[in-house]
């Protein structure tokens, strides 16, 4: 029998303006970076919901990674600001409810730095396959 | 401090009610059990002088009871608020949550509240009254012929072990005297747990959050929580319900929970105070204070009216969500 590869999965919550440009550029100058990275666009970092990242866990996700303009750099001017704020009060909670603080990242990637894109998620994508499945954080009543 | 009496409190709330100043009084009247007080809305004499209550088991906060009793009626309404209340009660008026000029507030002092878990530590179960009027608790209970004596320095509710304040932020007339902002230990035990192995902190909120019945008396009880429609009720989350299984299906909610009052919370330990199963659920939202003093300056929800929480706010040098782990990093 063959044992199936663990492959993790690893959401990506994209800010339109910067970072899913940034992928796009990833893609244009065909630069690899993970396929099991799932992408989600967001109109800006700031649409995104502490819930939405526990929901990601909850159904499975192995990792979340967010990424945003470059603080200065948002869109609608303050954006990025509040996520930086919200995202550190979020990942220290899970970091105090003991879970593993590797799972998560928020990474700042412009609109121009296809390779740092493409850089941060082989690495993020390592890092969370290092760690093995998403045991502590999903729900196996919301699981498909 | 002299301890403010049921007599004194009644006779007040019926003068006010007889020269119209108030129309409506909400007060605590007597449960099943002397020890399980319901709060009660009384609008005449009679009632008033019959069941209204005010005993160490006089807990809940009433803050929050504002936003619902003020609604629809005609005049105002009075309501006595402990010092850890006031916090609240300027949260909600920052919040526009109630009509300020529907309420009078009488500030009343505190010296905490009995919890009663730790008098059934004591006395055992079997409990059948609580005379709560001199010094000390006398707690009667079935099985025993004398009741028996308990100090309330002995039996204070957690949340009154580590009083923030015994201070008023809000009031239109205070009976008795203020108290002052107090340097209290609150933050100890969340520095414990902080101090703990990522594994084995895993393992403590596990044994704790599995126990959660999802019975949502937290969300209801919390004066933060006022959303008309929460979340948590969408049937189709698929978290609405308890999950039959026992592991740690109910993280999401309280980690929610704890985000959605972050900077809003006022410390006044409702949640932990009405949960069923014991959950020591204020630590999540101490630990969120405690972060964002840390981070980003002190910070007490609720000290004034139309505060601006952290979380609301921002500067550009705050730290990045990596550094935050990496401040003095207690597990490295």
């Amino acid at each position: 029998m063959q044992v199936k590869e663990y492959k993790p999965l690893i959401v990506a919550f994209c800010c339109n303006w910067c970072s899913y440009a940034g992928a796009d550029l990833a893609g244009n100058n065909r630069l690899n970076y993970p396929a099991e990275v799932k992408i989600i666009r967001v109109p800006c970092s700031c649409r995104v919901n502490p819930m939405f990242i526990l929901r990601a866990f909850q159904r499975g996700a192995d990792g979340v990674i967010l990424c945003g303009c470059h603080p200065g750099d948002c869109h609608y001017t303050s954006g990025n600001y509040f996520t930086r704020r919200r995202m550190a009060m979020l990942f220290s909670m899970l970091d105090f409810l003991g879970i593993e603080r590797e799972r998560t990242r928020v990474e700042w990637v412009s609109a121009a730095e296809g390779a740092k894109f493409a850089a941060t998620m082989t690495e993020f994508a390592e890092q969370v396959a290092a760690l093995g499945e998403n045991k502590r954080l999903e729900d196996l009543r919301c699981k498909k | 401090m002299q301890k403010i009496t049921k007599e004194q409190l009644t006779e007040k709330a019926v003068s006010l009610l007889r020269d119209g100043t108030v129309t409506h009084v909400l007060g605590w009247s007597a449960g099943e059990f002397d020890y399980d007080i319901t709060p009660a809305v009384f609008s005449d004499e009679a009632s008033l002088r019959k069941s209204f209550v005010w005993n160490d088991f006089c807990g809940a906060n009433f803050s929050k009871y504002l936003v619902s009793k003020t609604r629809g009626i005609e005049g105002k309404l009075l309501v006595f608020l402990k010092p850890c209340d006031t916090y609240s009660f300027n949260q909600l008026l920052t919040e526009h949550r109630f009509d300020r000029e529907k309420v009078y507030a009488i500030g009343i002092p505190c010296e905490g509240m009995a919890d009663i878990d730790k008098v059934k530590a004591i006395c055992g179960d079997g409990i059948s009254s609580v005379n709560c009027d001199g010094e000390k608790l006398l707690v009667q209970s079935i099985y025993e012929d004398a009741p028996i004596s308990v100090s309330p320095s002995d039996v204070l509710a957690e949340r009154c072990v580590n009083c923030k304040s015994k201070k008023h932020v809000a009031y239109d007339e205070l009976m008795g005297e203020d108290g002052d902002v107090l340097d209290s230990a609150r933050f100890d035990e969340v520095s414990r747990i902080e101090a703990m192995s990522p594994d084995e902190r895993f393992l403590f909120w596990q044994n704790e959050l599995s126990r959660c019945i999802r019975c949502n008396a937290c969300r209801d009880a919390c004066p933060a929580c006022t959303c008309e429609v929460c979340v948590f009720n969408n049937p189709r989350s698929g978290v609405e319900n308890k999950s039959p299984a026992n592991n740690f299906e109910e993280q999401m909610f309280h980690i929610i929970r704890a985000f959605h009052v972050a900077g809003r919370c006022t410390d006044c330990g409702e949640c932990s105070r009405v949960c069923p199963q014991n959950i020591p659920l204020h630590l999540l939202n101490r630990k969120f204070i405690k972060e964002m003093n840390e981070c980003y300056g002190e910070y007490q929800a609720g000290e004034t009216v139309g505060s601006k929480s952290p979380l609301t706010d921002y500067t550009l040098e705050d730290l990045e969500p990596g550094e935050v782990f990496d401040r003095g990093d207690i597990n490295a």
